[in-house]
């Protein structure tokens, strides 16, 4: 097993040259090394998403008052509940990967090909929901927004649509109301542009580091098939080792990880 | 599992002898690591020569603003130089892209890519990078940033203009002026291909150091060039994602209308839509990833230094532990100093003040670097040649930007002297001139590796001598101006009465960087020259240590002949007493009872 070799061998044989200190290929290194700067990526987004969140404190949108809804429940009240199922579907995904990885270093084939099929299946169940919040959120609600004269955003305080509440969270009564509104512009849904959950920058944020992070997603999904179907096919079980299926894990691992902190800080928080 | 891992170190091994190779494979699309660094080093020279063919024509018309030359009128035409008076447009667009150019193409890939990829399997006993493949990939795509780069010279509103640093809301709107439409979007194209080669290449590098030492070739036995060129490639990884991070987002102001960087924007007395958003995040960014784009540059430049200076003082290099840690703690610190970049943008006093120490600290190692070079040069018995002769002069320079750079670090004076001359001195004497003298003097030291001839010595001097002068003829007038308030990036300062008398330094600035550009022609005829009708090149012409000189003139692939060499002691015993020369070769075993790294 990598990594073992450094338990036994002194530190000074290790960094002696003529081996891998690490006892790791270099493609494996590479990817470590990728990782890392991939990390700093997304570093750099969700700074910047700090940055404005910290910003805007008293008008940034909270999360759990605009992802509410389920797939085929109609108007629910299920507050951030199906992010949460896909932040689960994609640990689960990741601890599939670690078994098809055991699996390999066992190099029992169809076990690897078995829990290797599961992650991708994880994978794309992951990027359908994605795809369905995308599709939900710019779709936007019923009720839809106001977007006042001043470019910002009031939501309505009521169904008939007679009073709003400020971005801050200033509720107006319908007298001082009416002229704000007639000033005003109607919002349904949010892109790149306009967004009626409240800040431009709150929907820019959404669809940039979740579609950056699903972007990641993708590839991987895609990566995964490649190295199942080259599982399939024996090209592995030839070489006498799983290495390729331990490379696009940590890649996966990575993945999810970094899906963790998008949840955190973009949802959470 | 531990039986495939042999594979790994190996695999580079088994590469060269089991395909003919092709005209294609050798000289195009090669995987060999020599190649690729001349490969790299040519494209630089290239871009090298565009970004100083700019310097000069902008610098006409600093010297003498609004007359004519006929040569601006033949470089860029009627629409940009009417009757050879430069057009203010491309007065932003070629300071902009002398920028770009020099600090990405030249000091980040020319320099590099370059040395790393010479120097690192060299260097430590390997018969190739890691990944061959990658590191091909790295240098094509180099070459076609290096291509979007300069095709983005002749679009019809010019290339960009905002500046190397592209802050926005120039950048992000393409409508702010001329240079911000198609040149503007071509620059961004042309930096997304150069991160993924800067990227490829430096993972690469990393992977290298760490796997592919040769037996015996410990960390504390690397030569310091293959130090500060592990770093410079750490640096990379770490920086330039960050740097990715901004451009996407300044890709998605520009084109689909967020609003990441802008908010309240008029333009012709229109508001745009975009609320909310902060050209200071771009800053923020940007300079997290610029300011350790400085170490990048600098870094290689002082590792091949070491080395010159070692080798042609016949001395070994002072205080070598010092030298690896005062590389760490720039490579360290480079990451926590970003805000003096910023100082003026309205940020809290205290802040600025943690930014002042942090960077405060840098002048720590730095110093420690230019005592150590001196202290080895001391007592030396210093041969001249024109190798050491740019790393002295590289030492020289690092001394006298570093000097106005601990000014510079100073919150309370940097408000005063912040986007003046001052500044622009500075960052070209201590990074600019520092990392080209110390890359001249690489290529002078290595051109016998590079091409198994070489360089005519009697040149080079000429070329030394008109460089050093030129250099400093051309930078150390900007500081008197800088501390008179002439501010940088202006078209021209004839408009401000106050700025008259300084007409004749800029002048001066101007004649010196003509004739410091002409006698580059001196270089460019010798490196040619000498690269078909050089002196043969002997297998270790300048008597060093380090295993490079070990491998045969003529390049091979794997590099050795039939075994890798085996490491016995660090790279700088040089006139150590007792032995019969005045060099050791690294693959000298110890005598018994002999110290190893500097001790008897």
């Amino acid at each position: 097993m990598s990594g073992e070799a450094s338990k036994t061998i002194p530190t000074s044989e290790l960094w002696a040259g003529g081996r891998s200190p690490f006892s790791v290929s270099y493609g494996k290194m590479y990817m470590w090394f990728f990782l890392i700067s991939d990390a700093l990526t997304f570093g750099g987004l969700l700074t910047s998403l700090g940055f404005y969140k910290h910003k805007y404190a008293d008008i940034w949108p909270a999360s759990e008052k605009v992802f509410v809804h389920f797939p085929f429940c109609g108007e629910t009240h299920l507050p951030l509940l199906y992010v949460a199922l896909m932040t689960f579907i994609l640990i689960v995904s990741s601890v599939t990967m670690v078994l098809a990885v055991e699996a390999g270093h066992r190099m029992n084939r169809s076990k690897v090909i078995f829990w290797l099929g599961l992650t991708v299946v994880g994978g794309f169940f992951f990027l359908f929901s994605q795809v369905w919040e995308w599709s939900h959120y710019i779709h936007g609600s019923e009720l839809g927004a106001l977007q006042l004269s001043d470019g910002q955003i009031a939501h309505w305080a009521d169904e008939g649509k007679h009073a709003i509440i400020l971005a801050n969270g200033t509720a107006l009564g319908a007298q001082e109301s009416a002229p704000l509104i007639a000033n005003a512009a109607e919002v349904f849904g949010a892109n790149l542009h306009v967004n009626e959950y409240g800040t431009q920058l709150y929907a820019n944020f959404f669809f940039f580091v979740t579609g950056f992070h699903g972007f990641h997603v993708f590839s991987g999904v895609v990566i995964n098939l490649i190295i199942l179907i080259m599982v399939i096919k024996g090209v592995c079980q030839k070489r006498g080792h799983y290495e390729l299926v331990e490379k696009t894990g940590l890649y996966w691992h990575f993945v999810d990880l970094v899906w963790v902190f998008v949840f955190t800080f973009y949802y959470l928080l | 599992m531990s039986a495939h891992h042999s594979h790994s170190t190996d695999h580079s091994h088994e590469d060269h002898h089991h395909h003919e190779e092709t005209f294609i494979s050798k000289w195009v699309f090669s995987h060999d690591h020599k190649m690729i660094s001349k490969q790299f080093l040519v494209t630089g020279m290239v871009m090298a020569v565009i970004g100083m063919m700019m310097s000069v024509l902008f610098r006409l018309q600093l010297g003498y603003p609004g007359e004519s030359f006929k040569i601006l009128n033949f470089f860029l035409g009627d629409k940009w130089a009417p009757g050879g008076v430069l057009n203010p447009d491309m007065y932003l667009a070629l300071v902009t892209i002398h920028g770009t150019i020099m600090v990405f193409f030249l000091l980040t890939a020319g320099l590099s890519g370059t040395f790393a990829n010479l120097l690192i399997p060299l260097q430590i006993g390997a018969r190739d990078m890691a990944s061959g493949f990658l590191n091909m990939l790295s240098y094509w795509f180099f070459f076609g940033s290096s291509v979007v780069m300069v095709l983005s010279l002749f679009v019809e509103s010019g290339p960009a203009a905002a500046g190397w640093t592209v802050y926005p809301p120039l950048s992000a709107l393409p409508q702010a002026m001329q240079g911000s439409g198609m040149g503007m979007t071509l620059w961004l194209v042309s930096m997304s291909l150069f991160i993924v080669s800067a990227l490829l290449g430096g993972l690469n590098y990393i992977v290298t150091v760490i796997n592919l030492r040769t037996k015996g070739m410990t960390m504390m036995r690397l030569p310091l060039t293959v130090w500060a060129l592990f770093f410079t490639a750490v640096l990379g990884v770490l920086s330039f994602p960050v740097l990715f991070a901004a451009a996407l987002l300044l890709i998605f102001d520009r084109g689909f209308g967020t609003a990441f960087y802008l908010s309240d924007i008029f333009i012709g007395g229109q508001a745009l839509p975009q609320t909310g958003g902060s050209p200071l995040l771009f800053q923020h960014l940007f300079w997290f990833l610029g300011h350790p784009e400085v170490y990048i540059i600098i870094l290689p430049a002082l590792g091949l230094t070491s080395e010159i200076i070692s080798v042609n003082s016949r001395k070994p290099i002072f205080g070598y532990r010092a030298m690896v840690l005062s590389i760490m703690a720039i490579a360290f610190l480079s990451f926590i100093v970003w805000g003096h970049h910023m100082f003026i943008t309205g940020m809290n006093p205290f802040i600025g003040s943690v930014f002042v120490f942090t960077t405060l600290l840098i002048a720590i190692p730095s110093a420690v670097k230019a005592f150590n070079y001196i202290t080895t040069l001391w007592k030396g018995n210093i041969r001249y040649t024109p190798g050491i002769l740019f790393a002295m002069g590289m030492v020289s320079t690092f001394i006298t930007g570093g000097v106005t750079g601990i000014i510079l670090a100073d919150s309370a004076l940097d408000i005063n002297i912040h986007d003046t001359y001052f500044v622009v001195a500075h960052f070209h004497i201590v990074m600019g001139l520092s990392a080209v003298l110390a890359m001249f003097g690489g290529v002078y030291h290595w051109f016998p590796k590079l091409y198994g001839r070489m360089m005519n010595n009697k040149l080079g001097y000429i070329h030394f001598w008109i460089t050093f002068v030129c250099a400093y003829g051309v930078f150390f007038p900007q500081h008197f101006l800088g501390l008179a308030g002439v501010p940088r990036r202006y078209y021209t300062n004839s408009e401000f009465p106050m700025f008259d008398s300084f007409i004749e330094l800029n002048q001066w600035s101007t004649i010196f960087a003509v004739v410091g550009a002409v006698a580059q022609g001196i270089f460019l005829f010798n490196f040619f020259y000498s690269m078909y009708r050089g002196q043969k090149a002997p297998q270790n012409p300048w008597k060093a240590n380090t295993l490079e000189w070990t491998t045969p003139v003529e390049h091979i692939h794997g590099n050795w002949p039939g075994k890798i060499p085996v490491v016995h002691r660090w790279p700088y015993d040089y006139s150590k007493p007792g032995k019969p020369d005045d060099f050791v070769l690294q693959t000298t075993p110890l005598e018994e009872g002999e110290g190893d790294e500097g001790k008897h």
